[in-house]
């Protein structure tokens, strides 16, 4: 069983108890433990079932790469699914529970899957649930969703908070073992702005756990003094918990530190997303072991050699009395030792090499533990529990020899550099004969803005797995570093490991070598995902070469842990059986985050109201006091309608188009875009950018004008005031102004540069309001101020002046085809404007009146508008606007283009006005039906509906659309579409529907 | 007069050692010309009190100054109630060149963020490097704040001030005060 | 995510900060240019795999657009520079060269 022993565990404190649970248990953990080895210490050795076959699972390993041990987290607000126990600090009151099993973790009915393993193979799903196609979307698809996925996505809001952070290095050191430390202290010595980061909970990496040598100390003395130098640097900046999640274009690399996951009774965010743009990047990742693939490696208490040293050394947990080692490289001796130094037994310590380790292996065979040397596991026996493993030879086909009895059995296939951050930006990498790993082919790295390698890998995780060698290369690679970003201040001399002498390892891909059919279908490659050795081989012989096709075929390493225990073992795999070397296999591509990240920390603060950003106009207040129902109109919300008590939106439109045509109506207009351009080229730079001639509008006036982009398309239109004689304001619509903007500067910056013009944007400094209808006069003139007589201020034209005590200018415009001034004030007057108007309006009926209001009323007076009549494919020919092109221009942006036969093709669709004969409203977006069928068998169409209304003025259904040859067909009736075989008819009419002649608006 | 008031209407805000205070009506000018120009330097300095920046410079403050927009682009501060005289007496002043000076006091708001981290409450929002070595006091940075344009300048080591665009003028204090109330991240 | 350094005001600025405008040094074809001149302003475009000339505006910064020559596969960015010209700076052209010998971008080499 596994146990905490009486003493040791350099990162627990015993004297600090905590209380947790796990799947409603109640267990004891110390301050410094994480999930998995509190667990461990509990005798908790299943922690959850596997993902395919629900065969029962243990602790594998003990950091990031875990792939067996998730857990779902927390409760309601605070529940999280799919979280490593390995990498879960226990606090007091933790809550986990297992994952993919029912009823329950010890009896799961799943687990049948298991008996069913050999009618589940690689592929299984794309081939049985393939026909019949009618049975895909009621019968397949629930059945496969109900067996898919792990844990339980969270069904209450996220409680917590989180945030970014921006931040700019010279060097980024990501891993804080001593290649990292090295490099860290390096660059800073260098006086480079150094970030140093560490996924964990504390600094040293392995060397401190294997009690390795540096400079004649031990490494945790080593660790600590660096530590403490570091911490003396102002320009070093040091952060544990936080993982290099990303490495991206131009040194841009994303950091994911947890604030407080192990204390979360603490203020503030629990996660933040560093985002950081570094001059160079060291990856000192280190190394992960490599499992075994023997039949029977996925019982629990099968566990990575470095894995069960770590249980030991950092938290005092033995995984089992009585532990077999089985390896193909030096390092797991140093797991036999270090328990066969805690009184521990190691009943035989199995390595495939014949010839056996180096120095370690002496040692070991000096403490008197058995080696076994050219002899491999078989099979490990146990089912929810490894009892004993029974031995072979490894260079045969797996014939037992002898039966071993042990509760734990660690694992090593030797290491694999964590090269995914080097990878992520197109890092390279090579692969090493000697060592049987892909390393970083420091001739082949990621190149940043300036050309030059951004990224350096170094230590364990650059392809130097002895001491000595790693923290050399993390001392080089921090000097490189702060080099190449520009700091060569003084710098110390390469700190010295120790080694013991090693012998080589020798590849083990299959142990035994030679094994059947039987015990390759039971060597587990991807614990999470179940998929095994003969998996990937059938894969092979099926045809799915390719490492990508293969890895999708058997989804070998798309689990939660994306195969960092099982790509290098499944690539070595599939290569044997395509009879190719491995690096003619390849790799699978190393994909950001290096592990996952909570979709909190991508949000950071965008959630609730600070999601997006909500434009306001200075009335903004007032409208949600009144009952405003808003709309979105870009980021700006307008008010759709003044809904009052009791009455729906529906019926708020139609009274505020009828009070507004009857008496009087307010518009908040301030979205309306406004831009400045001014300058002795104003005129003729106008010329170019509108359709119509706007450099001969005399000051004072105003004129409707439209834009179009260089394909000839509409893009734009408002009314242009002239102010002065170099000056002109233009209207933009609500959604343009920006757009606009950024247009004509282009132009000017672009392409016209010798011309004099300036541009501004002044949207928001006017609170701009139409006073709509025939009473329009006279709530103004109420307020005293101005002449806004018919005389003194006829239509389209405008006037600086005074309302009552307001700056005003006023124009005389309108989109609704009533009497209507635009009346803008400086924005800060502008609620106190509106606040007066409607004090005025009192007495003469006057309503605020929303968008929708406005729409209609623009519709009944057969005005276009951006977005309606137009959708980017639309020329101001086709709306009829013809008589706002100048001919007498020579160019204009969008002429040229407009030449082009297919704009001028007498059958492109034209706006008509569409009124249906049974005075209902036709849907919008409805097609008119034409003759025949086209090539593919539809019918064929003649025109569409642009804009429709149920007009409360004419009391019927009105609409606009472009249709077929539509100006010369006026009076004839077409059919729409309105749903399934049903259509409706409507006659083409004048797209004005009301006061053709414009007398109210002349009024 | 009637009745006059800022997007923010006053509103303020602290969270540990930071304050963050709507800076009320502030007169501003977008001033475009040739930043060269004799005229135009003797001109800003009649307005504002301040010589023409240099670049990414605000010279001044809020009492009286002149921020560097962009290579023919400044923003004048001076009073609310001066901005229009003000915008008068430039257009006057540089009547024979090439320039544009409107009032844009209106258009934007002004929020005065002060406190020991007040640079990395800025960090969380903007991807501008606010490392107090390389970003002095009366660096002015446009850049984004969140989702939004923005500008801002540092006036003494612990304030800074931030400029935005009136109808977001929400969206950004609400940004500010939710990266105030997270806390130092202990990097400046 | 690029960085690129607007050219007028000095700031390195981030993607996120800048808008992309398409392919630099466009010549303009108006009313009366030929049909093939005018498709070939309006949709004709480099596709390069190596050195490259494009728009930016410094959107959220001074606003103005300038040119950058980068290079597209390993993203380089070999300079920038402002807008008001119809061809890239010799000086950067023969930056280039010397990191890419024998380059040709349209006319300019």
């Amino acid at each position: 069983m596994s146990t905490r022993l009486a003493e040791g565990g350099r990162l627990i404190d015993r004297s600090q108890a905590v209380k947790f649970t796990f799947n409603g248990k109640h267990f004891k953990g110390f301050a410094g433990d994480t999930l998995a080895s509190a667990l461990l210490a509990n005798d908790q050795m299943m922690v959850g079932r596997s993902f395919k076959y629900h065969r029962p699972r243990g602790v594998v390993a003990a950091g990031a790469e875990e792939p067996n041990a998730l857990v779902n987290l927390g409760k309601g607000g605070t529940f999280e699914p799919n979280q490593r126990a390995t990498t879960t600090e226990v606090f007091d009151g933790l809550a986990a529970t297992s994952q993919n099993h029912w009823p329950s973790l010890e009896f799961d009915v799943g687990a049948i899957n298991t008996y069913l393993a050999r009618f589940l193979p690689a592929g299984f799903y794309y081939k049985m649930f393939i026909h019949p196609r009618p049975f895909w979307k009621y019968i397949y698809e629930p059945f496969i969703r109900q067996s898919a996925g792990l844990g339980k996505a969270p069904k209450d809001r996220d409680a917590d908070t989180y945030e970014h952070f921006h931040a700019f290095v010279d060097v980024l050191v990501i891993g804080g073992g001593i290649a990292g430390l090295a490099a860290a202290r390096e660059a800073g010595r260098a006086g480079a702005r150094v970030m140093l980061i560490e996924q964990t909970a504390d600094w040293g990496g392995r060397a401190v756990v294997d009690g390795v040598k540096l400079g004649g100390k031990d490494a945790g003395v080593w660790v600590k003094d660096t530590l403490q130098e570091l911490e003396t640097m102002p320009n070093v900046d040091l952060r544990r918990r936080t993982m290099g999640a990303g490495v991206y274009d131009h040194g841009y690399v994303l950091a994911y530190e947890r604030l407080r996951d192990h204390v979360p009774e603490m203020d503030g965010p629990r996660h933040r997303l560093w985002r950081i743009r570094a001059r160079r990047t060291i990856t000192a990742t280190g190394a992960i072991e490599r499992p075994l693939s023997f039949a029977g490696n996925d019982v629990p208490g099968v566990l990575l050699a470095s894995a069960v040293r770590d249980y030991l050394v950092n938290f005092g947990v033995s995984v089992g009395d009585r532990t077999v080692v089985v390896t193909n490289n030096d390092d797991a001796y140093r797991t036999a030792l270090a328990l066969h130094s805690h009184g521990l037994i190691v009943p035989a310590i199995v390595d495939a090499r014949p010839q056996g380790g180096g120095e370690l292996a002496a040692a070991a065979k000096a403490a008197g533990i058995r080696v076994a040397n050219g002899m491999a596991v078989a099979v490990v026996k146990g089912g929810k529990r490894v009892t004993g493993v029974t031995l072979c030879l490894q260079a045969g086909e797996g014939a037992p020899l002898e039966e071993i009895a042990c509760d734990c059995v660690a694992m090593s296939g030797g290491w694999s550099p964590v090269v995914h951050l080097w990878s992520h930006c197109g890092g390279k990498l090579s692969w090493d004969d000697d060592q049987a790993m892909f390393r970083p082919d420091a001739g082949r790295p990621p190149t940043g803005a300036d050309g030059a390698p951004m990224v350096i890998a170094a230590g364990t995780a650059n392809g130097h797995l002895a001491t000595a060698g790693a923290v050399a290369d993390g001392w080089a690679a921090g000097l490189a570093a702060a080099k190449a970003a520009g700091h060569a201040g003084k710098t110390g001399t390469a700190p010295k490991g120790e080694d013991a002498a090693a012998a080589a390892p020798l590849p083990v891909w299959l142990m035994p070598q030679g094994a059947s059919y039987a015990k390759r279908s039971k060597a587990w490659l991807d614990f999470q995902n179940d998929v095994k050795v003969s998996d990937v081989q059938l894969a092979a012989q099926e045809g799915f070469e390719s490492v990508e096709h293969a890895k999708r075929y058997t989804t070998l390493g798309m689990a939660t842990d994306q195969g960092k225990l099982s790509n290098i073992n499944g690539l070595a795999t599939l290569s044997n059986a395509l009879n190719v070397t491995i690096p003619q296999v390849g790799t699978t591509t190393f994909r950001p985050p290096y592990t996952p990240i909570s979709m909190g920390a991508i949000a950071g603060v965008a959630r609730d109201a600070l999601f997006q950003p909500v434009r306001k106009t200075p009335i903004h207040d007032w409208h949600e006091a009144n009952g405003a129902d808003f709309e979105p109109v870009g980021q700006w919300r307008r008010p759709y309608a003044f809904p009052r008590k009791g009455e729906s939106v529906h019926d708020a439109v139609m009274r505020e188009v009828k009070n507004t045509r009857t008496n009087v109506g307010l518009l908040d207009a301030s979205t309306l875009g406004k831009l400045v351009v001014t300058g002795p080229d104003a005129g003729r730079f106008l010329d170019m950018l509108y359709t119509n001639m706007i450099s001969t509008l005399p000051v004072g006036k105003c004129r409707y004008g439209l834009m179009c982009n260089e394909n000839g398309f509409l893009i734009d239109d408002g009314v242009v005031a002239r102010i002065d004689e170099q000056t002109w304001l233009c209207h933009t619509t609500t959604g343009g102004a920006e757009r606009i903007h950024g247009h004509m500067e282009d132009w000017l910056q672009c392409e016209w540069w010798d011309w004099k013009v300036y541009v501004a944007n002044v949207t928001e400094q006017f609170a701009q309001i139409g006073v709509v209808g025939p009473k329009a006069r006279d709530v103004l003139e109420s307020l005293g101020g101005m002449d806004l007589s018919k005389e003194a201020l006829p239509f389209m034209q405008w006037a600086d002046g005074k309302i009552g005590e307001f700056d005003a200018r006023v124009y005389r415009i309108s989109f609704s085809g009533e009497l209507s001034y635009e009346v803008a004030v400086p924005a800060s007057q502008g609620r106190a404007f509106w606040d007066a108007l409607l004090k005025a309006g009192e007495a003469h009926g006057i309503m605020p009146y929303g968008t929708e209001c406005l729409h209609i009323m623009r519709a009944e007076k057969g005005f276009i508008m951006i977005g309606d009549e137009t959708d980017g494919t639309v020329i101001p020919q086709d709306l009829n606007l013809g008589w706002a092109i100048s001919k007498k221009k020579d160019d204009y942006l969008g002429k040229r283009a407009q030449e082009r036969s297919h704009m001028t093709d007498p059958n492109r669709w034209k706006l008509v006005g569409l009124e249906t004969l049974d005075g209902s409203v036709i849907p919008d977006g409805a097609y008119a039906i034409g003759d025949g069928v086209n090539a593919n068998g539809q019918r064929n169409t003649q025109g569409r509906v642009t804009s429709t209304y149920f007009s409360p003025t004419l009391g019927k259904g009105i609409a606009m659309g472009l249709v077929l040859n539509g100006p010369d067909r006026m009076g004839e009736v077409i059919e729409f579409t309105k749903g399934k075989d049903v259509t409706v008819k409507a006659r083409i009419v004048d797209q004005v529907f009301y006061d053709k002649a414009g007398e109210k608006q002349n009024a | 007069m009637p009745e006059a008031t800022s997007a923010l209407n006053g509103r303020e805000a602290s969270a540990g050692a930071i304050t963050l205070r709507d800076a009320g009506l502030v007169g501003m000018i977008t001033l475009r010309g040739n930043l060269a120009s004799a005229k135009l330097k003797a001109a800003v300095k009649k307005a504002v009190g301040q010589a023409v920046p240099e670049v990414r410079r605000m010279a001044g403050g809020l009492e009286g100054g002149a921020g560097w927009m962009s290579p023919d682009e400044l923003l004048l501060v001076t009073a609310h109630d001066k901005a229009a005289e003000t915008v008068a007496a430039l257009s006057a002043a540089l009547k024979a060149e090439h320039h544009m000076a409107v009032n844009v006091s209106d258009a934007r708001a002004v929020i005065t963020l002060r406190g020991g981290h007040a640079a990395e409450v800025l960090a969380k929002l903007a991807p501008a490097d606010l490392d107090p070595d390389l970003f002095p006091v009366g660096e002015l940075r446009r850049t984004r704040l969140g989702q939004v344009a923005a500008a801002f300048w540092k006036s003494d080591e612990d304030t800074f001030h931030v400029i935005c665009f009136r109808s977001v003028a929400d969206y950004v204090f609400d940004l500010l005060e939710a990266s105030a109330k997270a806390g130092p991240v202990g990097v400046f | 995510m690029l960085t690129l350094e607007c050219p007028y005001c000095g700031v390195q600025a981030d993607e996120t900060e800048l808008s992309p405008g398409g392919e630099a040094h466009l010549k303009r074809f108006g009313p009366g240019s030929d049909i093939d001149d005018f498709e070939g302003y309006l949709f004709m475009r480099e596709n390069p795999k190596g050195v490259h000339f494009e728009r930016w505006r410094h959107a959220y910064g001074c606003g103005k657009w300038f040119l950058a020559a980068r290079d597209t596969a390993t993203l380089e960015v070999f300079g920038t520079y402002p807008a008001q010209t119809t061809e890239p700076p010799q000086a950067l052209r023969e930056a280039i060269s010397a990191k890419r010998p024998g380059w040709r971008w349209r006319d300019f080499a």
